[in-house]
């Protein structure tokens, strides 16, 4: 009864191909943006918005550019942490040897770094395909993790291999409070999620579909395999190096190469499974259930259960329930939470007059 | 040269071992087209609920801790947990995805890695055990003596039940009856069902077999590193092995152990030293990438032809 689009007319393309065509959408997605943009910084603790909310944006960012190269562009990814450390590292470096490097174009510079090595490690891509690009990607992983650990240029000589960000200074405001610094996070996440959200409505994503769905007739009807898959891996990689970045500078201050592990990979790849394979607003359902889950479930155990458990079963439990739940969105809805929502939508445009 | 030798020695009988991990991944793609990520996890599940048993067989039965008895009853205990596993996979997990995309496949088996590792350890706990199958890790003395070489023993020994593994699984599959209705399930489902073959069975009896083989690969691996967590990281290096042999060949993930086992090696101790060593990791990696971009479907794999 509220929601639907009775009434709404296109006058022009350019009414009907907005990004969102349905007025309810347009009021929500403000409102939703004006909540998370000045409700929350007012009425969040500190835990929350330092633990809790910014680290879901972070993972959001690192989620949708997986996202974007396995579930727009159909290449299996198992080394977006390694990216995500290329962002890092290459901020902190840029930030260090340059003087008086603002930090904003730092970070683009430190997704630009990463979208590089990600083209360098998609090449393999154009001859293999499947499986065997998945272990492709295993080396991108391994590889730049043990480049980051070897070679203590890139973490400043530090004896520990530890890199400690840099103080946040834009135009002379100093971002150290955890108000500011989700603030900051949410702009940069805003931005590049819309800035997603055109790319696979345009040519681009749509060139990334037709090679996910099958590369050789995409080829056949004029689809540059080669440019596209690359470009795919360009943009995932910087998306996933952006969010490295604020992984270091607005999230943990102080991070290491081996922070960004094999296991961080999987975490992304599970959001996407659990959020939704090729979807925006999947990347963030996914991330939100990923850092919530444990938080959720350590107060439940703490609270039924109490201190009787073994040392270490929690972590155990949440790995039981972790792999159960991809297993179970990949039998009962593999297009993940974001398809729920969609149903949602759909069952609210009839409501209450179902036909 | 004599110490070039014994390098390329030791990383073979590793390979070997590396190639008995894989040999679980190629029965299982073989059988049902699943590339089963959670091959390493298997390893893991194995080797910790044998130790497991081990431990609490003696307070359960009253046998000597350490005797013969606990070892093969505690191994009897372990293979049938296996069974029970790979058949209980089969049922929930892949029963409901067939005929998904591989890749959806491949991705629910990363999520049951997860969650037999949580299993397995919510289960028997979560440290580092040691796992002793009375085979002492010292130098064979024999090769010492004649040609001046270091050769573990033990890794002799376990290279020799993984061959002896091998030689017995390519029997099974050549020359019994089941191991037909194996092989012309793999070549063709369809055709395999529709000259009776039941589907279901093969697939239980191929998950099963998978089973013991993660056991034996969980027993040889334990008792080198123990039985803790980074077992499961065996798996990792299992994947490119399959990549040199290709996804669908016995003796491809043999050759490929052995490949990888000894380059990785050799490139540790002659390139090592350049860039700093700990190259390991990666080595392999780099390796099947790049051969991959020469051929592939592999060293054995079958050509793949693109069809619209």
């Amino acid at each position: 009864m509220l929601y639907r689009e009775a009434g709404q007319f296109k006058a022009s393309y350019q009414e009907d191909s907005q990004i969102f065509p349905i007025r309810q959408d347009r009021v929500g997605f403000i409102a939703l943006l004006a909540f998370f943009f000045l409700i929350v910084p007012m009425v969040a603790s500190q835990y929350w918005l330092q633990a809790i909310l910014t680290p879901v944006l972070i993972f959001s960012l690192a989620a949708l550019g997986l996202n974007i190269l396995t579930g727009y562009a159909g290449q299996l990814s198992l080394g977006s942490a390694a990216f995500m450390a290329v962002g890092a590292f290459a901020t902190y470096n840029f930030m260090l040897r340059i003087d008086g490097m603002p930090f904003l174009m730092a970070i683009l510079l430190g997704g630009l770094s990463a979208a590089a090595v990600g083209i360098l490690f998609g090449l393999p891509s154009l001859r293999i395909k499947g499986f065997y690009l998945a272990v492709a990607t295993l080396a991108a992983q391994f590889f730049i993790v043990w480049v980051l650990v070897k070679f203590p240029w890139f973490s400043n000589y530090s004896s520990s291999g530890v890199i400690t960000a840099q103080e946040i200074n834009i135009l002379g405001y100093a971002f150290n409070t955890p108000e500011s610094k989700y603030l900051l996070t949410l702009l940069v996440v805003t931005v590049l999620a819309l800035a997603a959200k055109n790319m696979v409505r345009s040519t681009t994503g749509r060139k990334w579909m037709a090679v996910r769905d099958m590369d050789v007739a995409a080829e056949v009807i004029g689809i540059r395999l080669m440019r596209t898959k690359l470009q795919a891996f360009a943009v995932s990689s910087f998306y996933c190096g952006v969010a490295g970045a604020l992984y270091a500078y607005t999230y943990l201050g102080t991070v290491e190469p081996e922070g960004f592990n094999l296991t961080l990979s999987f975490q992304i790849l599970f959001m996407i499974i659990i959020g939704g394979v090729g979807s925006i607003l999947g990347s963030f359902l996914g991330a939100a259930f990923i850092v919530l889950l444990p938080v959720f479930l350590n107060i439940v155990l703490h609270s039924f259960v109490g201190a009787a458990l073994p040392p270490g079963f929690g972590s155990n439990l949440e790995l039981m329930i972790f792999g159960g739940l991809i297993i179970f969105f990949l039998i009962v809805e593999p297009h993940g939470m974001a398809r729920l929502w969609q149903i949602g939508k759909e069952k609210l445009r009839l409501w209450p007059f179902p036909h | 040269m004599t110490f070039f030798f014994e390098v390329l020695i030791g990383g073979l009988l590793s390979g070997v071992l590396y190639a008995l991990v894989a040999l679980g991944f190629v029965l299982i793609f073989k059988a049902s087209g699943v590339f089963n990520f959670a091959q390493g996890a298997m390893v893991f599940f194995a080797a910790l609920t044998f130790v497991g048993f081990t431990e609490v067989l003696p307070g359960w039965t009253g046998m000597e801790p350490g005797s013969g008895g606990v070892f093969w009853l505690s191994f009897a205990l372990a293979l049938m947990s296996m069974v029970v596993l790979g058949i209980a996979t089969e049922k929930v997990v892949l029963r409901p995805l067939v005929n998904q995309p591989p890749i959806t496949l491949f991705m629910a088996t990363i999520g049951l890695t997860f969650f037999i590792e949580g299993l397995v350890q919510a289960i028997w706990g979560n440290t580092a055990r040691g796992l002793s199958l009375g085979i002492s890790d010292e130098p064979v003395m024999w090769m010492l003596d004649e040609f001046d070489m270091m050769i573990s023993k033990f890794d002799l020994i376990a290279a020799g039940i993984a061959l002896v593994l091998f030689v017995v699984l390519a029997l099974l599959f050549q020359y019994t009856r089941v191991g037909r209705a194996l092989r012309a399930v793999a070549d063709d489902h369809q055709a395999a069902l529709s000259v009776g073959i039941p589907l279901k069975h093969i697939w239980a009896i191929v998950w099963g077999v998978a089973g013991f083989v993660a056991l034996i690969a969980g027993l040889i691996w334990g008792a080198r590193n123990g039985v803790q967590f980074a077992l499961t990281f065996t798996a990792l290096k299992a994947l490119p092995v399959l990549i040199l042999g290709g996804f669908t060949s016995v003796p491809g993930a043999i050759i490929g152990g052995l490949i990888i086992g000894a380059s990785e090696k050799l490139a540790e101790i002659y390139l090592g030293p350049f860039v700093g060593g700990g190259i390991e990791s990666w080595f392999p990696y780099i390796l099947a990438m790049l051969f991959l971009l020469v051929r592939p479907e592999g060293l054995f794999g079958e050509k793949h032809i693109d069809r619209v």
